[in-house]
Order: structure tokens, then C-alpha cells, then sequence
């Protein structure tokens, strides 16, 4: 494989400037998850503050909580959550449904049909409901979360890559790849999921939206992460207080979803249509 | 010639059948993957082992998983829900007048959402890259991108905080006026529209905007027709099915937007009614409140299939 | 004479995907006299589809009209207002699309899209309209002109629908028809039909027409003026048998040589073929698809008992219309859609029915090669990667000696070494099927099976195609299996020629008795349907009595 390199240099990807506005918001918030927690002025628990629902002061950036305790430091902390247990969920989410979404586009037989018909049905669970039987059922913690919310996305995302593998399927390079007697294996490493790969990426990035979403809603119910940790969902349920003086408490961490998911969103309508729909 | 509707109108009356099937699975599955068991749990700690054995005979937890799926679909299938852990009444007689409350709230929506979205996605799908599409699209992107409780937060501060106009809370009992109705739905319904409209407008302009490109749309503007006689008599025949399809996906946004803003105002439907099962883990009411959502959704999307069915030409 | 329409100096520019800005027709001026027909022939990509909308004041998307004129009756339809080009389109100017079965809306029945331009601009009460449009279905010879308009647009066939959209076209009584490649989706037995149809109407009414084609042959039937276009420019114009028989430009005489009759001549006949067991012998063969029946063959049956014989280093041709079965019979052969009944020998050895169970070896000595380069090359992998693999697969080569037979490869083709860093992206049309047939002679095979791969290409890119298969044939000693609707293609490189229709072998003929030779009522009517370089062709072939 000594000079073997595809060029995608070469054919040239450009982003506009609301994508390039939109990545380095991405950016930020990923930055702030990573080490947003070192520059925190307060301790999250600590109350350092005799009024709740505190204003902006120069003392606390975005004001205090319900307790007095500085929001500033909870939401780099909320970061972590909100953006941490999305992203592991993503990931879980996508890896398996694009793995078993091109296994059953290739091998097609019994073994699609079954795994269609059942995902199918559990896509017709909504989601929030699927969230809050499962959180009823086995209770709430971080790595439930994380499963629970890889469950409900996982038929999404294996539809989306069974879809897009089931028309590269029928391409002549994959037909011409059989003829010559390649096993199932080779066929979706090396013909199918190198097509695939900027379509996944974008459904990768709708699909953390849904599930910041959702991770933020059942937080918000009170059935997310659990106190004494907060994220961005739960931070806007305990300081729900609040609304009636527009505290910077319930806004700001409201601020914080918003800015992520539209950003996200942003980023993945103005990338580049080459990238985001090759295969279709 | 033989029409194969019937054929595919059942089967996709079967489809929907199976579906439900491994829907009730799976629900049932759910509460079974408690950790411990639910006459412990039922009874506390303290409980005596005599006690806990002899709360599991009467609820039949001594029977196999599969029985108590069994007699529990059988229950199901007679209207019968089981009795509430939390406080002894049967499930369906908790879940009726709730229910009530949530269809009128769902209804009230769609009544409006549906007319006001379809026109304005067939709208900006007609006059595509216009500032008026853009600021549409921009708006939609806006509202997907946030969470339920978020629009609905925003609507209490504007509407009950700063311009006083509307109560916070929505109290189904002491309506005894259309406009104190009004006033009752107001808010619920504005949040309820938002979340709606933006997935049904987006949707909507997508399926409109595929049958635009096609050559036959080009055809007939060849033929020296008008935009809306382009829109309205050749490309929206052919946009149905997507588009009811589009119309039953959003609905289904309702089921999720109901539980945060049945929560947020307080709402009395049969959502909040699960949430606060949720809180005390009553299994049974859980169930049945899953059931019923699942059904309804299944419902919509059903008959948005059998629409589509319908009315593709190539099938009559 | 006052000219219908005065093309100026006309210049139309595309914005790509990227956001690149090419200019696409770069100054072209031609005229059309009332009643005159002028045909716009070009390959792709000359601009022809482009030129014939612009006289309608429309553009596809992305494009865009930025100079010249175009006067239609004296008006220019370039500045005309929206609503100006509203009135004109379907009155005064009128189309006829590529494919007639894209441009019907499938929720309307045929009569009400065929009078709605009576409609739209008011011209006639419906009544009127539709006994318009009765007598313009009898004029088109179409069948049951009374009632076939009640019927929607999946329910008639393809030439039919055709004529239907020349129907949809002339009811306005337009004093300019648009043809735009009208025939190039249809089978040339349905094609001959479809175009002695336009032209006795056209005759009749006395209407002019732009008729837009990529085939001289075709164009050399019914134009009165070709205008050859290339790269959005005039090549040259002229009276049709001018253009046919001296042609001034040397691109004209390029297209005109590739319909020049190029039988396969050998310098000697192939060994005595009868004494030698054959490279591949296919006998009795059922192939379809869907569940197997009771008869233990398929539900949707398309192979019906064929059967071949290909001797060593010889050719066959395998020719029929589309739903013949021919490209069916390759994948049958190559193990792809696994015979339900029948016999695959390779050099007398009989093959696994499916390609899953067949041996390496057996594998490697069969290759297919398809029709799409576009599609038949992995995008995401680099042209040396895809000539490697097959390498790596059947003869474990690595390092430097795999990378040592693909640049031999790519010679072998007649590609620079350096391309196999390039993506098939990067590659032209041409470039892509080399590569194509690269890969299929890396495995070293006996015998390659070829289907459809020169259709996609342009008729000049094509001739150098099969000019490449007839030198690799003399170097490696190979066999080819040629699968085309193609008649000339096809003798140009085959020894024999096998006939399909409706999955059944009709006859098999040897090369250079063709056309002449055949016998069967089917491969004559096909044979005769192919459209000749000769602007009397089509009125001396008599009518099909069907």
C-alpha cells in the first residue's frame, strides 16, 4: 500500500462562512468539555453566594443558582455532561447501526429482514417515551443514560446506513467485487463504507442533536443525570425558579443547548453537498 | 386486471399488527429489567420474606416472564390495564379522563398546525431561495435545533411574564367561558405548534421539492403554465403520499412535545400522568400509558401509509 | 423569406455545484426558415439540449442565458417578461422530451395533459380540443386514437407514449416543434415507428422543427439542415445531404466515420474451430428471478433454454432490445443470478452455478466487464488500488511487484503509468473504461465478458475502445463475449452473432453475413430498423404490418 493515497485534497472542499461560523462553535463547546473544568473560578457545589438567582457580577460571570452557588462553573461542568454523554452515545448509536446496516444491505436474506422488521418497531416507540419507560424501569445513571439513549438511536441510524449501503450495493464496482469471489467482510470495508463515510458523518452529527435533545428533556423531567451532577438539562430544571425574574440561571444554560444544537445543525446543512451526499 | 390494493392495504394492516407485537414486547420487557423485585420494592426493606412471598403469589410474579407477558397481553387486548401499584385503582380508570385532556390538546394542534404548515412548506418549496424561504428555513432550523421545554419556557416568559396576557398554568377544571378556554390552551398549544410546524414545514417542503424537479413539472411549465397551475395541478397530485407522510411523522413529534409541556403547565393529561408514574415507578400505569401512546402512533402512521397507498395513480 | 427563428450570437453560462461558472454556449447564431427542420447534432456535453431550450426562453437549473438574441417571429425571447414566454410556450413554441414516460405526470390521465395547453392559453373550447387531439392520435398512428387517452401514463408503452407527447406537442398548433432526443430511450424497432410518425406529421402540417440528436443516421431521415455542434460552438451547418456527403469540417468527418461499416476481418480464420473443445460452452440454460416454482424455475422467468458456443480466441456478439435477456445471459454465465436449470463449461469443465461457489481459478479465467464505467469503478479508491486488488486476490502479488504489473497493465490499455494515483473521478469517460477492462485483465482470464461497453460512450470514444479489445485480443489470446444492442459495434469485433428477443435465442449468424444473411423474421425486422446513413432510408422501408 506504499503509494497508495486518495486525493480528496485535490477536489477541492470549501465551507461558507455560516459553516465555519458554526464548526468553531462546535469547537468551543467540544474544548470546553475537555478542559473547561480546570479554569471553573468555584467549586460547582460550593455556595458562594447569599442571594440566589444572583445577577452577572464581575465576582460571578453569569450570576448564581438557586442555591447561590456560581453558574459559571456549573455550566463548564454541565459541558462535560451534556456534551460527554452525547457524544458516547452517538458513538455507540452509529458504530452499531452502520455496522449491522451494511452487514444486512450485503447479506440481505433473513437476517435483513429480521433485524428490519425489529428495528422498525422499535422506531415506533417515540423516543422520549422509550426514554422514560427504560429510566422508570432500571432507574437513572450515567451509563443507563448512555445505553438507553444509543438504544432509541440505534434503528435510526441503522435504517439511514442499510439505506445508503443497499444503493451502493447495487453499484457494478461492488457486483464486479463479488464476481471475483470477495467474502462479505472485504465488501463492506473496502467497497461500501469508504462510500459512505460523509453521509454517516453528517447523520452522526443530526443524530447527537437528537440526542442532546433528548438527554436535556429527560433531564429537565428530572429523570436525567442526577444531582449532585448536572447537565445543561438539569441545571435549566433546578433553576426553573427563576423564570420570572429572567435569572441568568434558567437563561444561560438554555443558551448553552441552543448555541450547540443549532450550531451543529448549521454545520452539517452548509457543508459541502460532495461530502454530504455522495452515495445519493 | 386484478388490483393489488387490497393486497397491499392488508398487508400493511399486518405490518402494523406485528409491529405492535414486539411494541408490547418490548414495553413489557422494560419493566420486567427492574433490578430486584417489585413486591420488595413494593413493600420496603422491612418486609418480612413471608410477606414479599405471599405479595408475589397474588400478583403472580412466581409464574415465568413469559406467562406474565401472556396474561398481561390478554388483559390488553380486553381493555383490561391492571391495577396501579401507587394507589389501587385500575390503570384504565386513571388513564380515561386523562386521556380525554390529551386528545383535545393533541386535536386543538393539529387542527392548526396541519392547514398552517402544509401552506407554508408547499409555499416555500414554490418560491424556493427567496428571502422568504430563507427566513422560513432559518426559523425552522431555530426550532428543531432547541428542546421542547425551552419553547415552552420561552413562552411563559413572554407571554405570562412579561406581557401578563396568559396564565402560566393550565387548570382544565374552573373553564366555564370560550375565552377562559382559550386561555387554557393558549400556551400549551403555542409550544405544541412550534415543535410541530417546524418538523411538518421542513418535511413538507422536501417531499414538494423532489416532485418540483421532476421532468414532468419542467413539462408542463414547457406547456406554458402558470407557477401554482405547475404546483397546484401537477406537482401536489404526486406529493400526497410524502406529504401525509411528512403530516403523520410530525404528529408524532406531538407524543414528545406533549409530555415536556404537559409537565411545564401543568397540564392535566395523560403524559404528566405518566411522569409522575415514572416517579414512583408504577409499573402497571407505566404500561398502559406506553400502550396507548404507541398505539396512537402507530395509528397515524398506518394511515398515512394507507393514504400513500391510495393514492399512487399507478395503482388504481 | 422572413426566417421563423434568428439565433444571434447566443451565449449561455452554468454555475456548477462548487460554485464554478463555465460558460457552456459560447456564441452560437443560426437560423430556422417557417417549415424547415433543423437538426442539432452533437455528443454530449456540445450544448445541443441547451440551444433547443433557450428557444423556448427556458434554462435548467443552474444555467443561465448572458448574451445575444433569439427572435422568434420577429420578438426576442431573450428580454421577453415571464409572463410574455407564458403566453408563447405551447402556442407558439412547443417540445417534445427525451423520455416521454419522465415527462407525463403519472396522476393525470393522457388526454387532459395532452389538450392542456389548449387550456392553459384558452385557444379552443375542451371539446374541440379533444377531438383535436383524437385526430392528431390517428395521425400518429397510434392505436385506439379514440379511447387511448383515458388510460394513464404506466399503462401505455414507450414509443406510444412518444407520440403522445408529439401529440401534447402539436395540439396547440405551434408554428415550431422542439425534439429533443425523441428517440434515443427507444428500441430501434419501436424507434422506426415513432419516427415515420413525426415526419408524415410534421410533412403534413407543414410546422418547423429543431430536432436535437446525437445520431447522424437518425437526424439524416427527417432534417432538411444540420447544424454540428461542439463544446457549446458551431461546428459547421449546412443542407443535410451537404453535411452527409461533404462534409466541410474535419469533426463532421469524424462522427460520419464512425458509422463507416467496419466488418471484423481477420487475417486468418481462427483455428479449425469444430476440432477444439470450446473456451465456453453455455446449453439450455433458465435463469430469472423470485422464488422457484413448482417446475423448480423461477417466478419471473428470463432466460428461455439458451444456449452458446464460444471456440478459443474467437468472438461472439450477443445482440437484442432492451428485456431481450442479453445482459441477463452475462450474469448468468459469470455466477451472479445463478441458473435454475442448465450447463456453464469453461474449456469443457462444468462451472458451480454460483459465482459464491466456483473456485478461485474458475473465477479468475471468466471476467466480466460492465456497461457504467461511472459505476463500475470504486469511487473512494485510487486507480491503482482497483487494479490491485484483483492482482493481490488471484496471484498474491505485493510490494513492488504488484505495483510493477499495474503500471504494465495500465500500458496495456494505453494509460499513462502515472494515473494510478488518480480517482476514477478525475478520469474521463473513455479513460474509465480502460481502466474498467484493466482490472479484468489483471486476473490474466480466457475469457471476458463485455456487456454494453461501449453504449455509454461517445461514438469516436467508442470506435477507439473496440480498436484497444481487437489489439489485447491479438497479444493475450483472449475470448471475447459481446454483449450490445448495437448492430455495428458488434460486427465490428464478433465472429458470430447471436440474436435475442423475450429471452430466447432467435438465431446465431456468422459475422460477415450480416445483415444480409439473417433469415428469422425478427432478426430481419431488427436488422432493418437500424437507421442507415442515407436520407431515403426511411422511406423506402416498408411499413411493419403488426
Amino acid at each position: 500500500m506504499a503509494v497508495s493515497f486518495p486525493t480528496p485534497r485535490r477536489l477541492g472542499y470549501r465551507l461558507n462562512w455560516t459553516g465555519a461560523l458554526a464548526a468553531l462553535v462546535v469547537l468551543f463547546w467540544a474544548l470546553t468539555a475537555i478542559i473547561g473544568p480546570w479554569f471553573m473560578p468555584h467549586d460547582p457545589g460550593e455556595i458562594v453566594d447569599f442571594d440566589f438567582f444572583g445577577p452577572i457580577t464581575d465576582q460571578l460571570w453569569l450570576g448564581s443558582d438557586y442555591l447561590g452557588r456560581d453558574m459559571f462553573s456549573r455550566i463548564l461542568m454541565g459541558a462535560r455532561y451534556t456534551v460527554g454523554i452525547s457524544l458516547a452515545a452517538v458513538v455507540l448509536a452509529c458504530a452499531s447501526g452502520v455496522i449491522l446496516g451494511m452487514t444486512a444491505a450485503v447479506s440481505g436474506g433473513w437476517f435483513d429482514t429480521v433485524l428490519s422488521r425489529l428495528f422498525d418497531a422499535l422506531n415506533s416507540i417515540p423516543s422520549k417515551l422509550f426514554g422514560l419507560v427504560m429510566v422508570a424501569a432500571v432507574g437513572s445513571s450515567i451509563p443507563v443514560l448512555i445505553l438507553v439513549l444509543a438504544v432509541i438511536y440505534l434503528p435510526g441510524a441503522f435504517r439511514f446506513a442499510r439505506a445508503l449501503a443497499v444503493n451502493i450495493n447495487t453499484m457494478d464496482y461492488v457486483t464486479v467485487a463479488r464476481a471475483r469471489g470477495e467474502r462479505t467482510p472485504y465488501l463492506i470495508m473496502n467497497e461500501i463504507l469508504p462510500n459512505m463515510t460523509g453521509p454517516v458523518l453528517a447523520d452522526v452529527g443530526l443524530r447527537f442533536v437528537f440526542i442532546v435533545l433528548l438527554l436535556s428533556g429527560l433531564s429537565f423531567l428530572g429523570l436525567g443525570v442526577q444531582p449532585p451532577y448536572a447537565d445543561w438539562g438539569s441545571l435549566v430544571r433546578e433553576n426553573i425558579g427563576g423564570l420570572p425574574f429572567a435569572a441568568p440561571a434558567v437563561i444561560m444554560p438554555s443558551l448553552a443547548i441552543a448555541t450547540l444544537t443549532i450550531s451543529v445543525n448549521l454545520l452539517i446543512d452548509n457543508l459541502p453537498t460532495k461530502i454530504r451526499d455522495r452515495s445519493e | 386486471m386484478s388490483s393489488p390494493i387490497p393486497r397491499l392495504v392488508l398487508g400493511r394492516l399486518g405490518i402494523a399488527a406485528i409491529t405492535l407485537l414486539i411494541v408490547s414486547v418490548v414495553v413489557f420487557g422494560a419493566t420486567q429489567m427492574l433490578p430486584g423485585d417489585v413486591a420488595e420494592i413494593l413493600l420496603g426493606q422491612s418486609a418480612t420474606p413471608e410477606a414479599v412471598a405471599g405479595l408475589r403469589k397474588a400478583m403472580n410474579l412466581d409464574q415465568p416472564a413469559i406467562m406474565q407477558y401472556g396474561s398481561w397481553l390478554w388483559g390488553l387486548l380486553r381493555g383490561d390495564l391492571g391495577t396501579s401499584y401507587a394507589n389501587s385503582m385500575p390503570v384504565a380508570d386513571l388513564i380515561g379522563g386523562r386521556l380525554v385532556n390529551t386528545l383535545r390538546l393533541g386535536a386543538v394542534t393539529a387542527a392548526i398546525a396541519v392547514p398552517l404548515a402544509l401552506s407554508l412548506g408547499i409555499a416555500t418549496a414554490m418560491y424556493r431561495g427567496t428571502a422568504f424561504d430563507r427566513a422560513v428555513n432559518a426559523c425552522i432550523i431555530a426550532v428543531i435545533s432547541v428542546p421542547e421545554f425551552m419553547i415552552a419556557t420561552l413562552a411563559v416568559l413572554v407571554f405570562a411574564v412579561w406581557l401578563k396576557w396568559l396564565p402560566a398554568l393550565s387548570v382544565n377544571s374552573d373553564i366555564d367561558s370560550i375565552t377562559q378556554m382559550l386561555r387554557v390552551f393558549a400556551m400549551p398549544v403555542i409550544t405544541l405548534l412550534c415543535v410541530i410546524c417546524a418538523q411538518m414545514i421542513r418535511m413538507t417542503r422536501a417531499a414538494m421539492i423532489s416532485v418540483l424537479d421532476s421532468p414532468y413539472v419542467e413539462m408542463a411549465l414547457l406547456k406554458g403554465a402558470s407557477r401554482s397551475r405547475m404546483v397546484l395541478r401537477h406537482a401536489l397530485p404526486n406529493a400526497v403520499g410524502p406529504i401525509v407522510n411528512a403530516v403523520a411523522l410530525s404528529l408524532s413529534y406531538l407524543v414528545g412535545g406533549v409530555i415536556i409541556v404537559e409537565t411545564v403547565f401543568n397540564y392535566p393529561g395523560i403524559a404528566r400522568l405518566m411522569v409522575d408514574s415514572v416517579a414512583t415507578r408504577d409499573l402497571p400505569l407505566i404500561q398502559g400509558c406506553a400502550m396507548i401512546f404507541c398505539i396512537g402512533y402507530l395509528i397515524l402512521i398506518t394511515v398515512a401509509d394507507l393514504i400513500a397507498i391510495l393514492s399512487n395513480p399507478r395503482l388504481r | 423569406m422572413q426566417n421563423l427563428v434568428e439565433i444571434r450570437d447566443l451565449r449561455v453560462k452554468a454555475t456548477t455545484d462548487a460554485g464554478n461558472v463555465l460558460p457552456i454556449i459560447k456564441g452560437v447564431s443560426f437560423d430556422i426558415a417557417p417549415g424547415e427542420i433543423v437538426a442539432l447534432i452533437g455528443e454530449s456535453g456540445s450544448g445541443k439540449t441547451t440551444i433547443a431550450l433557450t428557444l423556448m426562453g427556458h434554462t435548467r437549473k443552474g444555467c443561465e442565458i448572458t448574451g445575444g438574441e433569439i427572435l422568434l417571429s420577429g420578438q426576442d425571447v431573450v428580454r421577453m417578461t415571464e409572463a410574455q414566454r407564458q403566453a408563447m410556450r405551447g402556442t407558439e413554441v412547443a417540445y417534445v422530451p427525451q423520455s416521454a414516460a419522465a415527462a407525463f405526470n403519472p396522476a393525470l390521465r393522457l388526454i387532459d395533459q395532452v389538450v392542456e395547453v389548449a387550456k392553459i392559453h384558452g385557444t379552443m373550447p375542451m371539446a374541440e380540443a379533444r377531438a383535436k387531439a383524437i385526430d392528431l392520435f390517428r395521425a400518429l398512428a397510434l392505436p385506439d386514437p379514440e379511447t387511448i387517452g383515458n388510460r394513464y401514463p404506466h399503462q401505455v408503452s414507450g414509443g406510444q407514449l412518444q407520440r403522445l407527447s408529439a401529440a401534447m406537442a402539436l395540439i396547440g398548433g405551434p408554428k415550431l416543434v422542439i425534439f429533443d432526443e425523441p428517440t434515443t430511450a427507444l428500441d430501434v424497432t419501436t424507434q422506426i415507428e415513432v419516427l415515420r410518425a413525426f415526419k408524415s406529421v410534421m410533412k403534413e402540417r407543414g410546422m418547423a422543427g429543431v430536432y436535437v440528436s446525437h445520431d447522424l443516421a437518425v437526424v439524416a431521415q427527417i432534417a432538411d439542415r444540420i447544424v454540428v455542434l461542439k463544446g457549446g460552438e458551431v461546428q459547421e451547418i449546412g443542407a443535410t445531404a451537404q453535411i452527409l456527403h461533404h462534409p466541410a469540417h474535419p469533426y463532421t468527418n469524424e462522427l460520419l466515420s464512425a458509422f463507416e461499416p467496419r466488418t471484423f476481418a481477420r487475417a486468418a480464420d481462427p483455428v479449425a474451430a469444430n476440432a477444439q473443445v470450446p473456451v465456453l460452452e453455455v446449453s439450455h440454460v433458465f435463469a430469472g428471478y423470485g422464488p422457484l416454482g413448482a417446475d423448480r424455475l423461477p417466478h419471473k422467468l428470463v432466460l428461455k433454454d439458451v444456449g452458446c458456443r464460444l471456440e478459443k480466441g474467437c468472438n461472439l456478439g450477443v445482440i437484442g432490445e432492451s428485456g431481450s435477456g442479453k445482459s441477463t445471459l452475462a450474469r448468468a454465465i459469470a455466477g451472479l443470478l445463478p441458473p435454475a436449470k442448465g450447463k456453464v463449461l469453461l474449456n469443457g469443465e462444468l462451472l458451480e452455478p454460483a459465482s459464491a461457489q466456483r473456485s478461485k481459478e474458475d473465477l479468475r479465467r471468466l471476467q466480466i466487464v460492465f456497461q457504467l464505467a461511472d459505476t463500475a469503478l470504486n469511487p473512494a479508491r485510487s486507480i491503482g488500488d482497483i487494479l490491485g486488488r484483483p492482482l493481490t486476490f488471484y496471484h498474491g502479488l505485493k510490494g513492488a511487484a504488484r505495483q510493477a504489473r499495474i503500471a504494465e497493465l495500465l500500458e496495456m490499455v494505453r494509460l499513462p503509468r502515472t494515473m494510478m494515483h488518480r480517482l476514477p473521478a478525475e478520469l474521463s469517460g473513455g479513460q474509465k473504461q480502460r481502466v474498467n477492462l484493466a482490472r479484468a485483465l489483471a486476473a490474466n482470464p480466457e475469457v471476458i465478458l463485455c456487456d454494453e461497453i461501449t453504449s455509454a460512450l461517445d461514438t469516436v470514444v467508442a470506435a477507439a475502445v473496440i480498436d484497444l479489445l481487437k489489439e489485447l485480443q491479438r497479444e493475450l489470446d483472449l475470448s471475447y463475449v459481446f454483449i450490445s444492442h448495437d448492430l455495428s459495434t458488434v460486427q465490428a469485433i464478433c465472429d458470430e452473432v447471436m440474436v435475442m428477443n423475450g429471452g430466447e435465442t432467435v438465431e446465431t449468424l456468422r459475422a460477415r453475413d450480416l445483415p444480409d444473411g439473417a433469415r428469422h423474421p425478427y432478426s430481419r425486422l431488427l436488422f432493418d430498423s437500424i437507421p442507415q446513413l442515407d436520407t431515403g432510408w426511411l422511406d423506402r422501408i416498408p411499413a411493419r404490418v403488426a
